[in-house]
């Protein structure tokens, strides 16, 4: 992809203790890019230039003392949804267009402890609420393989500086698809890991049992790398697992002789896209020529996850967003005339269209009377879904279909339709519903427009996921395709 | 499951959103969509299933009793819409 640096992070690893660049070159160089294509895309919100390269200044200096930590000097690009001290916070919200953080969250910390570089912070839909990246404040991110389309979303951002080589990785979050959708609609590499796994403490919440943080990059193998970073148990939130991090690399050289993968029959039925159907089942063949035993079986309640997620995601997004009053932080209303209408209307000028509608969907689907319709129902649903992977895992080591049923679509294909835009997430929202890990690889394109391949895990099995990915990114060269104009 | 547009208002007064009157009817049409769409779910039977709050049953974890947080009262309040001598100012309240 860029000129004369490399991009994979095991490269940019080894050229920088080689010191073939040192990281103040190799962050100028992607400043630069960012200067060159952020226009076009629209991919980061805020662009850190001095403390950036104040960031690879110390890098070097510790890599010159022999005290720097393996990724040290490494860029990153981060999304917008991760406090970072005195950087601005947006959320892809104009409620919080005007809010620096305080603290950093546990993730940027964990970078920064390692000496990773931010290049800046990426655009996202707002507050994490979309699949098209369509709904931030700041504008659409363009996807840098078709301008005219969507870069996915809520991660648009994020997903798009890899793929238009604005950053070598990025953060992302993940709460019903917002990593993987943006990964495979972009062409590249991105990981959720297990719920739990990553700290939330400092990621903005959106629906607290679902969100989880995690990664994207050119390849399993710098997902890996970078999950290592920020993987691992954090008290500050409450629901961080005990597990602590691992070398999710460790796996990567292993052969697939003998993995059981399953080809769940719900995730190739008439809503599938033909080039996708096509593209999902020559990967597993590929697997399966290389020793893997590929296996149909059954998710039964697959249809119902979107119903039951579009409840109880905006049921918990309706009570963690009722942080954002117009009093303590945030945007505020000008000359409310009473303290209703200071709530009202800093709220109603704060927040776009789709956060407003699910604010509302989840209000009504918390209130007296329709509790147990709604709320209680769709857990009740979120049970027998977890259940069938359970089952599953029984059957199979590995879960493996596609990402998403089409390509990524036009801007403003779908915008004004909202249940259109959710039924794009018929084969992620599940995998949250469950906390399982899932990860999003290139796996062929159609029409010029790349194709994601999804692997499912069970839980704590990002390590085995990774080496899958890996393997599968050994015998082919989907992930090396850079976008055109973006080389 | 249609959604009116006194629905609507009702709502957005619960979760304190001021909609513009004109976009009401948009928002009465798009919330009919989504309760029609999730709707689905009533065709499942789900009786005797335990509801699933959270991916992983966890229990809640407990920790020492000890003071973790430091005063950060003007970090945090500079960002803040209006603050004198570190209260949050709103609208008087009481006449």
């Amino acid at each position: 992809m860029p000129g004369e640096f490399p991009t994979s992070l095991r490269a940019l690893e080894t050229g920088l203790a080689n010191k073939d660049f040192s990281s103040v070159e190799l962050t100028t160089h992607y400043l630069e890019r960012v200067t060159r294509y952020n226009p076009q895309i629209n991919a980061y919100i805020t662009v850190c230039h001095d403390s950036a390269l104040e960031q690879a200044r110390q890098a070097d200096d510790s890599r010159a003392k022999g005290t720097a930590s393996h990724l040290a000097g490494i860029p990153y690009a981060n999304k917008d949804i991760f406090c970072t001290e005195g950087v601005k916070t947006s959320c892809g919200s104009r409620m919080l267009d005007n809010w620096k953080a305080s603290y950093d969250a546990h993730v940027v910390e964990q970078l920064h402890r390692h000496g990773l570089v931010m290049l800046g912070k990426t655009n996202m839909d707002e507050f994490a609420m979309g699949s098209s990246n369509e709904t931030s404040f700041y504008g659409p991110v363009n996807n840098p393989w078709d301008i005219s389309r969507v870069a996915g979303g809520s991660s648009g951002g994020s997903a798009a500086a890899v793929a238009a080589g604005m950053a070598p990785v990025s953060t992302g979050t993940d709460t019903g698809g917002s990593i993987r959708q943006p990964a495979a609609f972009c062409g590249v590499s991105g990981i959720k890991p297990t719920y739990g796994r990553v700290s939330r403490y400092g990621m903005v919440a959106f629906a607290s049992s679902l969100d989880q943080g995690g990664v994207f990059g050119s390849s399993a193998e710098d997902l890996a790398l970078m999950l290592g970073l920020i993987a691992g148990h954090d008290e500050r939130d409450s629901t961080s697992l005990t597990e602590e991090s691992e070398d999710f690399a460790r796996l990567l050289g292993s052969e697939v002789t003998g993995l059981k993968i399953g080809l769940p029959l719900e995730y190739f039925g008439d809503d599938l896209d033909d080039d996708i159907g096509t593209a999902i089942q020559a990967a597993a063949a590929e697997l399966e020529s290389r020793g893997a035993t590929i296996k149909d079986i059954s998710l039964p309640n697959t249809p119902l996850s979107i119903p039951a997620y579009y409840v109880i995601a905006p049921a918990e997004a309706s009570s963690n967003l009722s942080r954002y009053d117009g009093v303590r932080f945030g945007y505020r209303c000008k000359d409310p005339k009473d303290l209703q209408d200071l709530y009202e209307r800093s709220r109603g000028e704060g927040f776009g269209k789709e956060v407003t509608r699910r604010i509302l969907v989840g209000t009504y689907a918390l209130s007296s009377g329709y509790y147990d319709a709604y709320y209680r129902k769709a857990q009740q649903i979120r049970r027998l879904i977890k259940n069938d992977f359970v089952s599953a895992f029984e059957q199979v080591d590995v879960i493996l279909g596609p990402t998403t049923p089409t390509t990524a679509y036009k801007l403003d294909e779908r915008i004004d339709d909202p249940v259109t835009m959710y039924l794009g997430d018929i084969y992620t929202t599940s995998v949250n519903l469950a906390g399982l890990p899932g990860l999003s690889i290139p796996a062929g394109f159609s029409d010029g427009l790349p194709i994601g391949m999804q692997l499912i895990g069970n839980y704590l099995q990002e390590a085995r996921l990774l080496a899958l990915a890996h393997q599968f990114q050994q015998a082919t060269d989907w992930h090396e395709k850079s976008a055109p104009g973006f080389e | 499951m249609s959604v009116s547009a006194d629905d609507v208002r009702h709502i957005a007064r619960l979760a304190r959103i001021a909609i513009d009157e004109a976009e009401i009817a948009n928002y009465a049409t798009q919330l009919s969509n989504i309760l029609d769409f999730v709707a689905q779910m009533d065709a499942v039977d789900t009786s005797g299933v335990e509801p699933l709050s959270h991916p992983q049953d966890l229990s809640s974890p407990y920790r020492d009793d000890k003071v973790t947080e430091v005063d950060r009262r003007e970090v945090y309040q500079a960002d803040a819409p209006e603050v004198r001598d570190y209260l949050y100012l709103v609208p008087r309240v009481v006449e």
